[in-house]
């Protein structure tokens, strides 16, 4: 093989690269995202164990782990988990259920399929701006087309961002919308994986559509239904554009989650180190999920072949 | 790999109709949306909403012109600059991302290196860590290095924020060619750079083309960074359209409308010629099928 012959004939320089091949190769990646992301990461964390504002010209004080008692017993913080746990929760099981129906719908092929699938899959390629912007607009109290809706209906004016759950449902309204047509991808990539023969016996079976489901189809969109949970509580767990866009956190802090509130801390209030010590924790939980999130899709690969 | 047979059903006229009304009901914020920017000032804030109205262009017109007078005198929007800036600064990083990217990714599928699969989760949680915490630092690096406000600074940001896509995604489509040519082209004596670039590059083609794409819808979309990094010269459209927003032209939907029109429409179209692609891009190439 011409690839060991270089290794052990060959120039100094020529042999160096046939035996380092790996390394050259990612090499150049790993230098930028050290970098860009692992360097600040890794500042992020020492800085965590300091007592810092950014703003003044104060040297760094070192203080051990007071940075994380502090976040940690803080009734505040607590609370911005909450409200990010309700989002997570509520957001994560609607997707679920809205991407699961238009699974459904999209199941089979049938004339326009392609382009009405274009339609149905556009937010989810949005910027989360511009969909903040949207409901922004559909939300406004006097002529946002919610407002008005509601306002024919019942005769009263409707300001949904003036109570604490309109304001909650405001926004998760907003990212259900943008994100079920994900849950839909993942849950349509299971349905077509089953097995049509499977169907064909149930029906000479005369079983019932539900029993069909359960016994069929569900144990082959399980997987990826669980994968579609992980990703979304990942990705929700850090929702911040459309929080800052739609409600800028209120009424008051009654929809500020734990990403909105890190922005707070470390660019409105400037204590640096707090929020260097508070990202740690969301990094730690992030870890966990993709963690667990490869590990499925992993066993999925390992299933599949 | 025989569970994997695409086994679509079909079904007739009636599921388009039935799929008619349901996709537009969820395309309604859109095309509501592309509707207000037709629309004039009076005509975006009238109750009831008005479905038909006389189209205007006037909107689009002042998302670039010196176009809407404020006590007389007419103010420059800069949107011009902004959406220069947002392709500009998108082609840019994409471009070093997909180069050093791509090579990564052969590495990574072709030539392991001890610890291989923890590089790459590494690699993984750089892209699905919360923004918030490297953003720190890193503002605090460009600050004290000049290069907040500048295109180098937010272009090298990008490359990195894009590079971890990259690299999954096209280890992704790298994974999937077989490897037999390679092997048959190596005992033939080719060396290593020729079966790189004749061999295993023309198999990728259409994963780079997507990767290239999805980054570029990325970064076209991305706004914390912009919004910490960038100066008034180097402003992206998400930017521009946030402050929008909460500013002094906040109460001119049309004109916000308009602005959103022309910065959807690339990704409208995008979305429609990646369908197929669509579930590798948004999940990191970690789902294939």
């Amino acid at each position: 093989m011409a690839a060991s012959y270089h290794a052990e004939h060959g120039t100094l320089l020529e042999r160096f690269f046939a035996r380092n091949r790996g390394p050259i190769l990612v090499a150049p990646a790993l230098a930028v995202l050290v970098i860009m992301n692992i360097f600040p990461l890794l500042w992020s964390f020492g800085l965590s164990f300091y007592r810092y504002r950014a703003n003044r010209i104060k040297e760094p004080e070192f203080v051990w782990f007071k940075n994380y008692q502090k976040v940690l017993t803080d009734p505040v913080v607590w609370e911005r988990f909450q409200t990010t746990a309700i989002i997570v929760t509520v957001d994560v099981l609607l997707q679920l259920v809205v991407g699961f129906l238009l699974a459904l719908l999209f199941e089979k092929t049938f004339p326009g399929r392609r382009v009405l699938l274009m339609l149905v899959l556009t937010p989810m390629m949005l910027s989360f701006v511009a969909v903040g912007a949207f409901f922004r607009y559909y939300y406004e109290p006097t002529f946002g087309l919610l407002s008005q809706g509601i306002k024919a209906i019942t005769g009263e004016p409707f300001i949904l961002l003036g109570s604490e759950v309109g304001a909650l449902a405001g926004i998760i309204f907003a990212d259900v919308w943008m994100w079920s047509p994900f849950v839909m991808l993942l849950v349509l990539a299971g349905l077509v994986s089953v097995p049509k023969h499977l169907y064909e016996a149930a029906e000479i079976d005369r079983a019932s559509w539900w029993r069909r489901f359960w016994t069929i189809t569900f144990p082959y969109i399980r997987g990826l239904l669980l994968l579609a949970i992980l990703f979304r509580t990942i990705e929700a767990f850090k929702l911040f554009d459309i929080v800052f866009l739609i409600t800028e956190g209120g009424p008051g802090t009654s929809t500020e989650t734990i990403a909105v509130y890190v922005y707070r801390v470390a660019f409105q209030y400037f204590k640096t180190s707090q929020s260097a010590a508070l990202g740690y924790i969301l990094l730690f939980v992030v870890i966990v999920l993709t963690n667990l999130y490869l590990f499925f899709v992993r066993r999925r690969d390992v299933e599949d072949q | 790999m025989a569970r994997r047979r695409r086994e679509i059903g079909k079904a007739g006229w009636g599921r388009t109709a039935f799929s008619t009304v349901i996709s537009f009901i969820y395309f309604f914020p859109v095309l509501w949306i592309i509707l207000t920017a037709f629309k004039t000032h009076t005509d975006a804030l009238s109750t009831p909403p008005k479905f038909i109205f006389t189209p205007t262009l006037e909107n689009f017109v002042s998302v670039f012109a010196r176009a809407y007078e404020r006590g007389g005198a007419a103010v420059d929007t800069h949107f011009d600059l902004f959406f220069f800036n947002s392709i500009f600064i998108a082609g840019a990083s994409v471009g070093v991302a997909l180069v050093i990217g791509t090579i990564a990714a052969y590495g990574f599928s072709r030539w392991p290196l001890r610890g291989n699969e923890t590089y790459l989760f590494i690699i993984l949680t750089t892209r699905m860590l919360p923004p918030i915490i490297v953003i720190i630092p890193i503002f605090i690096m460009f600050r004290l290095s000049g290069l907040s406000g500048s295109y180098i600074g937010i272009i090298l940001l990008y490359a990195a924020f894009n590079l971890p896509f990259t690299i999954w995604m096209m280890k992704s489509f790298f994974d999937e060619i077989p490897r037999e040519v390679e092997d048959a082209a190596r005992m033939d004596g080719s060396s290593e750079m020729k079966i790189f670039f004749r061999i295993c590059l023309p198999q990728v083609k259409a994963g780079i083309a997507a990767t290239a794409v999805f980054g570029l819808i990325l970064t076209w979309n991305e706004f914390l960074f912009a919004l910490l990094l960038t100066g008034r010269d180097t402003r992206t459209v998400p930017v521009a359209m946030a402050q929008t927003i909460g500013g002094d032209i906040g109460v001119r939907w049309g004109l916000l409308a308009a602005i959103e029109t022309l910065f959807l429409i690339p990704v409208v179209f995008v979305t429609f010629l990646l369908q197929n692609q669509l579930l590798r891009g948004v999940t990191f190439g970690t789902i294939k099928r």
